[in-house]
């Protein structure tokens, strides 16, 4: 089960190289996204997550808000 | 949409899958850089003034002008012990009975923005409003700064 988490957790895991993801489309995340995070949009999720994403990490998703 | 992504992920097999629900408003609104064609421009949390003089409730406002005066401001935000925004003192409020505490000569509840608003967007909006100053705060209320209108109009038009 995914573990909910808040902006000092994202800032910690961050440092311990927590890989960031921004699932929102890619012309949101040109104009503003966290620093270092990559795009991956949730419908290119499934095919490119394994392919990009290292599993062997930790992985941070977000979006623009709880919505 | 960062929840789906999530179990998604722990379906395809990560093991260690975390969801920042709060996501990149909360980050934004709390004043951190952030990367993107959008951070080349100026916003209302970078432009603020940091140094803005802050009160307590309790403080005599004659104790407060002199201290405010002396650091060459005409403004003072009154804080609590988390930085939370209850009130602001301009002019005309600091020339008020100096024998008054700050709670009683404070404008309450002031008009707050955000950290990320563009200050295009600040500078139009102070105007019309004729804000002459406005804090800057977290979503959850504490302050970032103080903006002033003349800094805001002047950067914005720089930007143009």
């Amino acid at each position: 089960m995914p573990t909910e988490i808040d902006r000092n957790q994202v800032q910690n895991l961050v440092e311990r190289g927590a890989q960031l993801v921004e699932v929102l489309p890619a012309d949101e995340y040109e104009e503003d996204h966290l620093p270092g995070a990559i795009n991956l949009p949730l419908r290119r999720l499934e095919t490119e997550a394994v392919r990009i994403l290292d599993r062997a990490r930790p992985v941070i998703v977000y979006c623009w808000d709880t919505a | 949409m960062s929840p789906r992504a999530a179990w998604r992920l722990e379906s395809l097999g990560f093991a260690e899958v975390y969801d920042y629900v709060a996501g990149k408003l909360d980050w934004m609104a709390a004043g951190l850089r952030t990367e993107g064609t959008n951070a080349a421009h100026p916003r209302a949390g970078e432009v603020s003034r940091r140094d803005v003089p802050t009160a307590r409730l309790t403080e005599r406002l004659g104790d407060a002008r002199e201290r405010v005066l002396a650091a060459d401001w005409d403004a003072v935000v009154v804080i609590n012990e988390e930085r939370v925004v209850l009130g602001l003192l301009r002019s005309k409020e600091l020339d008020k009975d100096p024998e008054l505490t700050m709670e009683q000569a404070m404008r309450p509840g002031p008009s707050t923005f955000r950290p990320y608003v563009a200050i295009k967007q600040m500078a139009e909006s102070m105007t019309k409003h004729m804000l002459g100053s406005s804090p800057i705060t977290t979503s959850d209320g504490r302050l970032v700064g103080l903006l002033l209108q003349s800094d805001a109009v002047r950067i914005a038009g720089e930007g143009k």
